[in-house]
């Protein structure tokens, strides 16, 4: 474990060395996600300047939602390039034989592929919006609130790196176009960005027990600012329900395992 | 006991198939049709450490299947094979750790970084120990000329340098066998010469095993003792290059230099029979292609002295090249 | 005539329509958009007091048709268009003898409108005829009065005319980046915001409306969504299908007075 760190480590020092050798593109892509974030932030910006808040709650308790995911998001983003360019990128040439033929895991290789730097765009946007809300909500902060922010983003980070991996699994299966995951992954951080009650029954639960998308975001959240959860959930739930995305993560580990053994068989 | 073991070894890949028009293209939205393509048919060899066989076989034969299925990145349908005792596709990653691929139209090198990086980042891939490591790394610098590349990043190597590169990143952690995949395709002559040289010291001198499978019969004539032929997923010769020319006729190539400019028409019509397999004149010299099994080199060459000015004359064995061709084309191009 | 242009349009269909899981996946995702902002926005309505620039009724019908033809926005640009400009492939365009612009667009236009025809049409009956069936007749795809569907299509048609020539542009300024990846960042937010893909524009606060109301991207959605729901009376359809016609128009001026320099730049540069 200490071991493939390390190697993920030095794989990500190798990535960003690279990357800095392409400074214009780098710097072009981080502008263009900061500027998209800050449009798709004008369109909930424009929604509540016509109608003052949404189901109760306000234009500040929702930048801290839409903050929480995005930062999330884009850290998970920016780990999980090698899975996002999977089927382009290594199954399609056959570089997955490559990543095969070395005695690590390929998840583990995979991983290695880059660290993102581009992703800094909207990270810094997510900051920015959180950082606003923080200081609109005046949102009293003690150890067991940061410890807890905290890990609603590790929880989050797992999540959207397993559905990364989920996304990347179905190459093994088919090699057409894979926009399906695009409802997790995108679709997951636009629904995210509001709060989890707002939506139809059956949707809360899909995104409570099957695709755990409100337990690394609005349930935790919920408990950070301190308000009373509409749906009535507990702090001590609300508390746990990171952990629901390790466990899916774990979770999208054993079917790309099982991915990885049909290639072997398919050989495509 | 060998290293490589493989025992009726057997691999059917299921492919989808298209139809055409627009028209096909909606039917193809229901329901697709596939059919089975026979990778191999059940293939048998063994090779013996410190081997160094030529594997070789037209384009969809099954090389790259059996290479694949060797190196543990593919589940044949049947059969059995072990390598140093492991059976690759089971036991992948102890198995990769003790072999060596180099594809030569692929690198695995990091195509942003300089060559150093990529061998360090491979050190900690195949958790090469330092010592190890450095004694390696400095082998292979110092056998394939690496030292002034090794700062330099990957996109700026040409082709042959870039190929000297892989090799030694396939080599750093030390592997006791070595495939070989096309190393030599797109190289200039002296690249060539220089690959082969550094495969024949690391086989004679280090006792590497290696699979080489190339189009290029230079690359075997030059290298390889044995070599194995596949053809439509079936092991056709499996033995020397003498094997090979003896499976497909004893053909030479009589080449005669006239005194005068010889004429096609007077030679074909003085020589005829089952033994000519082509006559070609350019200018003074013509060439003829006849089965040594049939008639004797000697009576032939008396029939055209005796018979036209003759400045010069030898025999020669065709390029090995045209023996593969008569092969292949005995066994027709496989399928993809 | 316009034979070589059919031809090219209908091998990209053809090509398209080899992917149909892709055009599945395309479905469910517009779908589950779809439904996710539709649940935003009628929770903004709930809390609503007095009356809106456009009622629920218009809002669910605009988010609906923009799921259906969101393929159509001229938010991205053509693959295989931009692998020809990278590798120096394009000059063989140049060879043909056919009017490159005219080229170009045709190409463009099947690139456009392929994908989203196919992926409309199950979204369209999915939303007007299946939800109600579901018990959702709320959330459905109203069926339009029959002179506000003529104004639909004819304003339908100027989109994808506008949102081609805007595409093309967007292919011919890689002449000049070659990677196309400035533009690729750039182009989707504007085109979702401003054609009124990401909120419906009339929503957005009044002080921006006169802004909103003149800038060409509001042809793409906003025109044509609105005549279908009725938000813009059948009376004032034509002169909104006017206003995506002139932009076209100018659009496509602009697209051939850059193509032009861009090619000279080629022939100059040698490729």
């Amino acid at each position: 474990m200490a071991n493939a760190i390390a190697l993920l480590g030095h794989y990500f020092g190798v990535s960003i060395r690279s990357q800095l050798q392409y400074r214009a593109s780098f710097l072009l892509n981080s502008a263009g996600q900061f500027a998209n974030s800050c449009i798709e932030f004008l369109g909930i910006w424009a929604l509540f300047d016509r109608f003052g808040h949404l189901a109760g709650w306000t234009f500040a308790e929702v930048a801290f939602f839409y903050g929480v995911v995005n930062c999330t998001f884009a850290l998970a983003d920016a780990l999980t390039t090698g899975f996002d360019r999977f089927g382009s990128h290594y199954v399609r040439t056959g570089d997955f034989d490559r990543l095969l033929l070395r005695p690590r895991p390929t998840a583990l290789q995979l991983a290695g592929h880059e660290f993102a730097l581009r992703r800094v765009g909207r990270l810094l946007q997510g900051l920015i919006v959180l950082a606003w809300a923080t200081w609109a909500l005046d949102i009293p902060w003690d150890a067991a609130r940061a410890g807890l922010l905290l890990l609603t983003v590790a929880g989050g980070v797992a999540f959207f790196f397993g559905l990364m991996v989920l996304q990347a699994s179905l190459c093994f299966w088919t090699t057409e176009s894979l926009e399906i995951m695009n409802v997790l992954t995108y679709g997951g951080v636009e629904t995210a960005q509001y709060p989890l009650s707002i939506y139809h029954v059956a949707f809360r639960r899909v995104f409570t027990f099957v695709v755990p998308l409100g337990c690394i975001g609005y349930f935790p959240v919920v408990a950070v600012l301190g308000v009373d959860d509409p749906l009535g959930t507990g702090r001590v739930f609300q508390a746990l329900a990171p952990l629901a995305g390790v466990a899916f993560l774990g979770l999208s580990f054993g079917v790309w395992s099982i991915g990885v053994r049909r290639y072997a068989s398919t050989g495509s | 006991m060998p290293q490589i073991e493989v025992k009726n070894l057997a691999k059917v890949f299921r492919v989808a198939e298209r139809r055409a028009g627009l028209a096909g293209a909606f039917r193809g939205l229901l329901d697709r049709r596939t059919r089975e393509v026979h990778a191999l048919a059940g293939i048998d060899f063994d090779i013996e450490r410190g081997e160094l066989v030529g594997y070789i076989g037209p384009n969809g034969a099954g090389k790259s299947t059996t290479i694949k299925i060797l190196a543990g990145i593919l589940t044949p349908t049947r059969g059995t094979c072990t390598v140093d005792g492991l059976t690759p596709w089971d036991d992948r990653r102890r198995h990769a750790a003790r072999i060596g691929v180099v594809f030569g139209q692929r690198t695995q090198l990091w195509w942003d970084l300089p060559v150093i990086e990529s061998f360090e980042l491979l050190q900690r891939v195949y958790r090469v120990p330092e010592p190890l490591f450095r004694r390696n790394r400095d082998r292979m610098v110092e056998l394939l000329r690496l030292g002034p590349l090794l700062d330099t990043p990957v996109r700026q190597l040409s082709l042959g340098q870039r190929m000297r590169a892989d090799l030694a990143a396939a080599l750093l952690h030390g592997p006791r066998l070595l495939f070989l995949d096309e190393p030599t395709i797109g190289l200039d002559a002296a690249a060539k010469l220089a690959m082969r040289d550094f495969v024949r010291t690391l086989n004679r001198e280090e006792g590497v095993t290696v699979v080489l499978t190339t189009h290029d019969m230079d690359d075997i004539e030059a290298l390889c003792e044995r070599i194995l032929v596949i053809g439509q997923g079936r092991i056709l010769i499996d033995g020397g290059i003498d094997d090979l020319r003896r499976r497909v006729g004893d053909e030479r190539v009589l080449i005669v230099d006239f005194e005068e400019p010889g004429s096609l028409a007077a030679l074909e019509r003085e020589l005829h029979g089952a033994w000519l397999r082509e006559v070609r004149v350019t200018g003074k010299r013509a060439r003829i292609g006849f089965d040594a099994g049939a008639v004797a080199p000697a009576a032939l060459i008396t029939r055209v002295t005796s018979r036209f000015e003759v400045h010069d004359l030898f025999v020669e064995h065709p390029p090995i090249e045209h023996t593969v061709a008569d092969l292949y084309a005995e066994h027709g191009e496989g399928e993809a | 005539m316009l034979a070589p242009y059919a031809a090219v349009v209908s091998a990209r269909y053809r090509n398209l329509l080899q992917y149909r899981a892709a055009a599945f996946a395309g479905f469910v995702t517009q779908l589950f958009w779809g439904s996710i902002r539709l649940m935003i926005l009628a929770a903004f309505y709930a809390a609503a007091d007095g009356p809106q620039p456009m009622n629920l009724v218009e809002v669910v019908a605009y988010v609906w048709l923009g799921q259906a033809l969101l393929g159509m926005l001229p938010w991205n640009t053509d693959a295989d268009f931009k692998e020809q400009i990278a590798s120096g492939a394009v000059a063989y365009d140049l060879l043909r003898p056919l009017d490159l612009y005219g080229y170009w667009y045709a190409r463009t236009l099947a690139f456009r409108t392929a994908a989203t025809t196919l992926r409309a049409i199950p979204m369209v009956v999915f939303a007007m005829l299946v939800l109600p069936a579901l018990g959702l007749a709320e959330w459905a795809l109203p069926v339009p009065s029959f002179p506000a569907l003529a104004g639909f299509l004819v304003a339908i048609t100027a989109a994808a005319l506008l949102s081609t020539s805007i595409t093309v542009l967007a292919h011919i300024s890689m002449l000049w980046t070659l990677s196309g990846e400035g533009v690729d960042r750039i182009l989707p937010s504007f085109v979702t915001i401003l054609s009124g893909m990401i909120v419906p524009l009339p929503l957005f606060p009044d002080w921006m409306q006169p802004f909103l109301s003149w800038q060409p991207f509001r042809g793409l959605c906003d025109v044509p969504y609105r005549i279908y729901s009725g938000n813009i009376p059948i009376a004032e359809a034509a002169g909104e299908i006017a206003f995506t016609l002139a932009w076209t128009v100018v659009i496509v001026w602009a697209g051939r007075l850059v193509l032009s320099c861009g090619v000279r730049r080629l022939v100059v540069q040698g490729g």
